[in-house]
Parts: structure tokens; C-alpha cells; sequence
């Protein structure tokens, strides 16, 4: 479970994130949309302990980030916006590096290693150097490194991007069956994507939540596109705004109308 | 303690495949191969001059320690004071710059188990370093004979200042993601505390034994002519303890609110 309470950043005087609240819970896969500059990875930066939040809460499964880091981070996988790689490291004692690092028993590194390069389809990069591989690989082995220690909660920053349709596919297959017993986050911009794998999505916009709402909640014959480009439009009138009121606007002007078609 | 392990070996690995480490490393036997030769020489001529004149009482004040190895250690240091930022710079601004930092912060590992793994490994690297320079008091014993006490007591001087400076590049290199800022800052610091006795030359009283007391060269050059005294250890000890007490409060502070 994650649960984000009031939660605000400033760099210097600009505020990035302004309050946002939002709950994660065990089992579900929560998509993080908003357009660029929204705040999406400041947010999750935050979750994952890389920085501290101006004011506001964070609880992994119940332990603050702030206050009891050390056993919340124990509980996190998290893929960065960058894949974080040394580029002189070989893919397969990279991911060994990272394996001891997030606590994964001596004994089981050999296997965690086979299983995240099998499963991230990295069999063949397994001996190259991290700083030759392409995009797509590097965002492969960042998948791979947020896998390794087979954490309760995945916290990923825009995991398909730089990928090819081929391995879209796999991934998000693969975070879909991850989900079970985990809590799973995600940004992107690929809005099927959410659509397709998650349970809940929230939108935010220029630091605020603007949608907080179960993906089988919103009302059929309504794609996630018109209801991402209603919520961040409504910017101004926000604070007084219910989420609902938004997805009962772009319903209602679209009754009638045929939905388009959701472009995979 | 694993954690430190784990990122120590990772780190050491690291100064094996990059070339500035060896870079510094050549840079630094390469000059002190050229020190020790042109010392040798001044040695030869001064023996061959002395000679030639017959004054045998001269000939024996004529010593390899003081006249060869003494001089040579401290040129050796003067090149690491050049070469150790260097080598030190990339240690923390590198992964705040590629992003690697986020792995590092974000894992169940504490920020001094991070400093220490770090210091660790770059002291291994250095230690190697000062280790290999030993091909020089090894040339003299073949061919002559200083005392090796006398030599061991400048080598560990050697060490230990190396070590500090290792322990004051991390700090520099914790504050920044730039090398090259890491790199002066560290080289500042350390001429700093190479000069910082000049002033007391001067004045008296408290000040200028203050400023002898923090003096590099005072403490090595009490070890390079063969005094091993525990006021210079525990001050090579202190700078070390406190310049990565630094860098674990500058790393922690990226968790302050
Ligand atoms: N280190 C920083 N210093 C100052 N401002 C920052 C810093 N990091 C982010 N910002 C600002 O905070 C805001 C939110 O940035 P953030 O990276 O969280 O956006 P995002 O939602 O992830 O965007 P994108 O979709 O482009 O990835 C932006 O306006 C950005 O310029
Ligand atoms: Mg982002």
C-alpha cells in the first residue's frame, strides 16, 4: 500500500507539488498522469525516499518514508526516470550490484539475476557494457534492476518509454502479472497503457490532483484521453472541483456521440 | 557492514576499468621515476665531488635517506596534492550527474555505509598506489644500503597523507555533480592545507602554533626523517575522520527537509 497524504515540494521559491493526496492499495495498479512539468517524478521521488517532501506524508505498507526510511525503502523496487546505470558495468554484474544492494540474500543473487534478465528479455545483453546498450535496453535493465529483489512495491517512472511495441507488449504484460499481492505505480504517457493495465488512475496537474478514480468507474463509451484533456483543462477552477463533477462533464457531452476508438 | 562491502567492491572494480585512474597512477610512478633519477644523480656528483677533494669525514654524513629518499617523498607528495583530486572527483558528483544517485539514496542502505564503502575502495586504489612506489626504496637497497626503518617511517607518512586527501575528495565531491568543481575545490583544500603554516612563520603565541599544528608538511616531514610519533598519526587519523564525518552529514543532508 502507498499513501500519499498533503503532500507539497518547493525548489527554492517554485512550487512543483501543491498538496497532493492519493492512496495506492495492495493488489492495484495506479496510473500517474499529467502533462509534462506536472509533477510526476518529483512525486515520486519523493515515495521512494530520494528526496524529502517540503510538508506531507508518505506511508509504504504502513511505514512513514520520512521517518522510518530505512525499513520502508527495504519494501520498494523503483525504476527512475533515468535508468540509473554505471556505463562501465556489465548488464549481469550490474544487476548483481544491485541485487546485494536491495538486501537480496547472497545464496538467491545467482537466481534473482537469471530471472530479472530472462523475464526483462535480456539474455543476449547479459555481457555488454551498460553504457553501449541502446535506449531501449537500458530501459530494459532499469526494469530489470526495479525487479530484482522481488519488492511488495514497484514505483515506476515511465517504464515503456523507449520501448519497442514488441517488448511494450511483454512489459506490460509482465507489471500485470506482477500485480497480485503487490502495490504497483506508474507514470506515463501512453494513455491505452493505463487503460489496459491499471486499476485506478490519478491525474495531476501543475502540482494537484485533478482525477482520482478507479478505472472501471469511468463510464463506458468515455475513452481516458477525453477525460485526461477535461481534468487538466479545468486548471483555475480546481480547488473547488470534485473529480466526479469532471468525469460527469465529459460524459454528458459525449452522449449520444460515438466514442473514438482507442488507439492502441 | 555487507552494504559497505558491496560498494566498496563495486567502486574498486570501477578504478580498474577507468582510465583516469590510470592515469593517475602512471602520472605518479612516471614523475617519481624521474625524481628519483635526478636525485640519484645530485647524490652521484655530490659522493664523486666530495671525493675528488678527499675529505673522507664528508663522505660519511653523505646518507641515501636523507639525501634521496627524504627529498623524493616529499616531491611524491607534492604530485599526489595534483593528482589525488583527480582520481577522487568522480566519486559522488558522477552518479549525481548520471542519475545513479536515485539507486543509491533510494536503497535500504545508510548514508554512512554509502561514505564508508566509497572511501574504501579509493583508499585501496591509493594504498596499491603508494605501495607500487616502493620500487624506488627497493632500487636503493639492491644497490646500497639506507635504513629501511627510516624509509617504512616516511612511506607510512606517505599513506596516511594520501588517505587524507582521499577523505577530503570525497567531501568536495559529495557537495557537487561537477567533476571539475570537485576537482579544484579538493585541490584548493589541500594547498591550503599545505600553506596554512606559512603565516606563522611570522607571528607567535597561540595562532601560529595553532596553524603549525594543522600543517601537512610539519606532521609529514616529522615521518620522513624516520620519527614515527603518535601526535602525527592521530592528526593524519583526525583529518581523515573528519573530512568523511563531512561527507556523511553532506549526503545526509540530501534527506533533510
Ligand atoms: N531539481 C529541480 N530544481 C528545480 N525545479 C525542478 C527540479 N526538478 C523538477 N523541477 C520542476 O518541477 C516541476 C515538476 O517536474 P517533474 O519532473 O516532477 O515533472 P513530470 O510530471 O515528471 O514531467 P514529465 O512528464 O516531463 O516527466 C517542473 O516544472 C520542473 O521544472
Ligand atoms: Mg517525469
Amino acid at each position: 500500500m502507498i499513501e500519499v497524504k498533503n503532500l507539497t515540494k518547493s525548489y527554492g521559491n517554485f512550487v512543483a507539488v501543491k498538496g497532493i493526496s492519493f492512496k495506492a492499495e495492495r493488489g492495484q495498479i495506479l496510473g500517474f498522469l499529467g502533462p509534462n512539468g506536472a509533477g510526476k517524478t518529483t512525486t515520486m521521488r519523493i515515495i521512494t525516499g530520494f528526496m524529502p517532501a517540503t510538508s506531507g506524508t508518505v506511508e509504504i505498507d504502513g511505514l512513514d518514508i520520512f521517518t522510518n526510511s530505512l525499513e520502508a525503502r527495504r519494501r520498494i523496487g523503483y525504476l527512475p526516470e533515468t535508468p540509473p546505470l554505471y556505463s562501465d558495468m556489465r548488464v549481469e554484474s550490474y544487476l548483481r550490484f544491485v541485487a546485494k544492494l536491495r538486501g537480496v540474500k547472497r545464496s538467491a543473487v545467482d537466481g534473482a539475476v537469471d530471472h530479472v534478465v530472462t523475464v526483462c528479455g535480456l539474455t543476449e545483453m547479459a555481457n555488454r557494457i551498460c553504457g553501449q546498450l541502446s535506449k531501449g535496453y537500458r530501459q530494459r535493465v532499469g526494469v530489470a534492476q526495479a525487479l530484482i529483489h522481488d519488492p511488495p512495491v514497484l514505483v515506476l517512472d515511465e517504464p515503456t518509454i523507449g520501448l519497442d511495441p514488441r517488448q511494450i507488449h511483454e512489459i506490460r504484460e509482465l507489471i500485470r502479472g506482477l500485480s497480485g499481492e503487490r502495490t504497483i505505480v506508474l507514470s506515463t504517457h501512453i494513455l491505452p497503457e493505463v487503460s489496459q493495465i491499471c486499476d485506478k488512475v490519478v491525474i495531476i496537474n501543475d502540482g494537484r490532483v485533478v482525477l482520482e478514480e478507479k478505472i472501471t468507474e469511468i463510464p463506458a463509451g468515455t475513452s481516458l484521453e477525453e477525460v485526461f484533456l477535461h481534468a487538466i483543462a479545468r486548471e483555475g477552477h480546481v480547488e473547488g472541483a470534485s473529480p466526479e463533477e469532471t468525469l460527469e462533464e465529459v460524459g454528458a457531452g459525449h452522449s449520444g456521440q460515438q466514442t473514438p476508438p482507442e488507439n492502441q | 557492514m555487507r552494504n559497505t562491502f558491496t560498494i566498496a567492491g563495486k567502486e574498486l572494480q570501477g578504478y580498474f576499468v577507468q582510465p583516469v585512474a590510470y592515469v593517475v597512477l602512471t602520472v605518479f610512478l612516471l614523475l617519481g621515476g624521474w625524481f628519483f633519477f635526478a636525485m640519484l644523480r645530485q647524490f652521484d656528483e655530490m659522493v664523486q665531488l666530495i671525493q675528488m677533494m678527499g675529505q673522507a669525514d664528508q663522505l660519511k654524513e653523505m646518507n641515501l635517506n636523507t639525501r634521496v629518499i627524504d627529498p623524493l617523498l616529499h616531491d611524491l607528495s607534492i604530485v599526489l596534492v595534483i593528482v589525488m583530486p583527480a582520481l577522487t572527483m568522480r566519486v559522488f558528483a558522477e552518479e549525481k550527474r548520471t542519475g545513479t544517485y536515485e539507486l543509491l539514496l533510494t536503497a535500504p542502505v545508510r548514508t554512512g555505509e554509502i561514505v564508508a564503502g566509497k572511501f574504501l575502495a579509493a583508499a585501496s586504489f591509493t594504498l596499491i598506489m603508494v605501495a607500487l612506489a616502493w620500487i624506488f626504496p627497493l632500487i636503493l637497497m639492491i644497490f646500497g644500503d639506507p635504513e629501511v626503518g627510516v624509509m617504512f617511517a616516511g612511506y607510512l607518512g606517505l599513506a596516511l597523507l594520501a588517505l587524507s586527501f582521499v577523505a577530503v575528495g570525497l567531501f568536495t565531491s559529495s557537495l557537487t555533480q561537477n567533476q571539475i568543481v570537485a576537482a579544484i575545490s579538493s585541490f584548493g583544500m589541500l594547498i591550503l592545507l599545505y600553506v596554512i603554516s606559512w603565516p606563522a612563520e611570522a607571528g607567535g603565541g597561540m595562532v601560529s602554533s595553532v596553524l603549525s599544528y594543522l600543517s601537512l608538511p610539519e606532521h609529514f616531514s616529522t615521518m620522513t626523517r624516520g620519527v614515527i610519533d603518535t601526535t602525527d598519526i592521530v592528526f593524519f587519523l583526525s583529518v581523515i575522520v573528519l573530512a568523511l564525518f563531512l561527507t556523511q552529514r553532506s549526503v545526509e543532508s540530501a534527506r533533510w527537509r
